[in-house]
């Protein structure tokens, strides 16, 4: 059945069905969640009284800074600690045509027919923060389904795009030798967020300034909350264990500490703040659709009412609409 | 009905390196709107595993000339997923043309032209 025409009853059944370990079951509701609108708020429904059981790492980086292969390496080191692990791994939408060319799984042959590995490609669908609209509720859905440990792909990323860090509990950002100097190690953002840096293509030139320039911008930050750094070549999976020990290790100080619960209360105040904002920008888009905005756009063109005003008339109706759409 | 949100899985199961194929064919139905999912050169295992965990809508593989290992292929996403139509491209002798097409499956070898297959993949997944 399509997945637009599954009722509430048809999505509970689902889900009783990928708790009991049935995978189709599991990937149809993660396509319910991508697709969004009443299944997903039903699914939503189903989760709600699920405590979060698992852990979750993002891996994030730049376009071509090996994060898949180096994800590969680390499906392995994973399988071993926790026995099972799961894998969103999220590459971008075309604005242009909608579609996607979603590559990750060309570099993770290694596991890839494993019972015990579940991997999941998303589009970005027009998220902008590096990951996908859904894919915050696809890493509860997992949990929900007792996936003890999710690893998150993000798409390449540049600077900013930093949902990941709200979205995960230990982030590994992935750099490679010859990247930047010491100004770029120190700019904000990216180098902010991560509680481990990967040095991946360790083999090639520039190890050493790369990695003295990312100590020296870390050199002012207090031990216990310096990102350890370490070196891998992910195409012959050298490197990973040490990875994966870096990753138990800071996985083990956050819980000690108490630092992973004030995480997880940040990571649902992200999830709710984006979920309103998804339903306020679709709201939005219909409020400019149905050309409510059309006359205040006139009169600012014409000069006789400025932007500020026509804006504080909008977002009344738009907040109107709002509150219409719930009580409905 | 459109593209929007329609999975394709893209797999190659024959053994030779040849990428261009597959990768144009993948790129031309990006640009239609789908999402299409490259899993590379794949064992038959793996075709089956990832046309679950996807949840794609179409299975499309490039066979280089090894139809025994595509019709294992098929044989086994036909027995998970028995609803997902499946196509096939690349190197296909006419014999093995005869056999995929009494299998179910649709086959576009050499000289296929991009925008029947895309046609294709919009009618296997409903999308036209």
């Amino acid at each position: 059945m399509a997945v637009s025409q599954l009722s509430a009853q048809d999505t509970d059944q689902l889900l009783e069905r990928a708790r009991a370990g049935d995978r189709g079951a599991l990937a149809r509701l993660i396509s319910v969640l991508e697709r969004g609108g009443d299944a997903a708020a039903s699914v939503e429904r189903g989760l709600s009284s699920r405590g979060a059981g698992g852990y979750t790492v993002g891996i994030t980086g730049a376009p071509g800074a090996g994060k898949s292969t180096l994800v590969n390496t680390l499906l392995g080191e994973a399988l071993a600690d926790a026995g099972r692990v799961a894998l969103l791994a999220v590459d971008p939408t075309s604005p242009l045509s909608r579609g996607a060319l979603l590559g990750d799984r060309v570099r993770m042959h290694s596991h890839a027919a494993s019972s015990q590995v579940f991997i999941r490609s998303m589009a970005s669908r027009g998220q902008l923060g590096g990951l996908a609209v859904a894919t915050r509720s696809a890493r509860r859905l997992l949990e929900a389904c007792g996936w003890p440990l999710i690893l998150i792909e993000t798409v390449g990323v540049g600077q900013v795009e930093l949902d990941v860090a709200s979205t995960t509990d230990t982030v590994v950002v992935v750099l490679n030798p010859g990247w930047g100097d010491e100004v770029q190690a120190n700019k904000a953002g990216l180098m902010e967020v991560a509680d481990i840096f990967v040095i991946n293509k360790a083999d090639k030139a520039g190890l050493q300034a790369t990695r003295r320039d990312l100590e020296s911008a870390l050199a002012s930050l207090p031990a216990e909350r310096r990102p350890a750094i370490v070196e891998t070549v992910a195409s012959e999976g050298r490197g990973a264990a040490d990875l994966w020990a870096a990753i138990a290790s800071h996985r083990e100080a956050i819980t000690l500490s108490g630092e992973l619960a004030s995480r997880r209360q940040q990571q649902l105040r992200a999830e709710l703040h984006g979920l309103i904002d998804a339903r306020l920008e679709a709201e939005l888009d219909q409020l400019f659709a149905s050309g409510a905005a059309d006359t205040h756009l006139e009169a600012v063109a014409a000069g006789a009412l400025d932007m500020a005003a026509a804006g504080d008339v909008l977002l009344r109706e738009l907040c109107r609409r709002a509150s219409a759409a719930i009580a409905g | 009905m459109s593209t929007a949100g329609k999975r394709i899985l893209m797999a190659k199961t024959g053994l030779d390196g040849h990428w261009r194929g597959p990768t144009v064919v993948a790129k031309a139905l990006r640009d239609a709107g789908f999402e299409v999912i490259m899993i590379g050169m794949a064992r038959p295992e793996e075709v089956m595993q990832a046309s679950i965990d996807e949840d794609v809508d179409l299975v499309g593989l490039n066979i280089g000339g090894h139809v025994d290992v595509a019709v294992r292929a098929i044989g086994m996403v036909r027995e998970s997923r028995p609803e997902v139509p499946i196509f096939v491209g690349g190197v296909v002798p006419p014999h093995a043309k005869r056999k995929l097409e009494g299998l179910g499956v649709e086959v576009y070898p050499p000289g296929s032209q991009l925008p029947d297959i895309v046609a294709a993949a919009m009618r296997l997944t409903g999308a036209a």
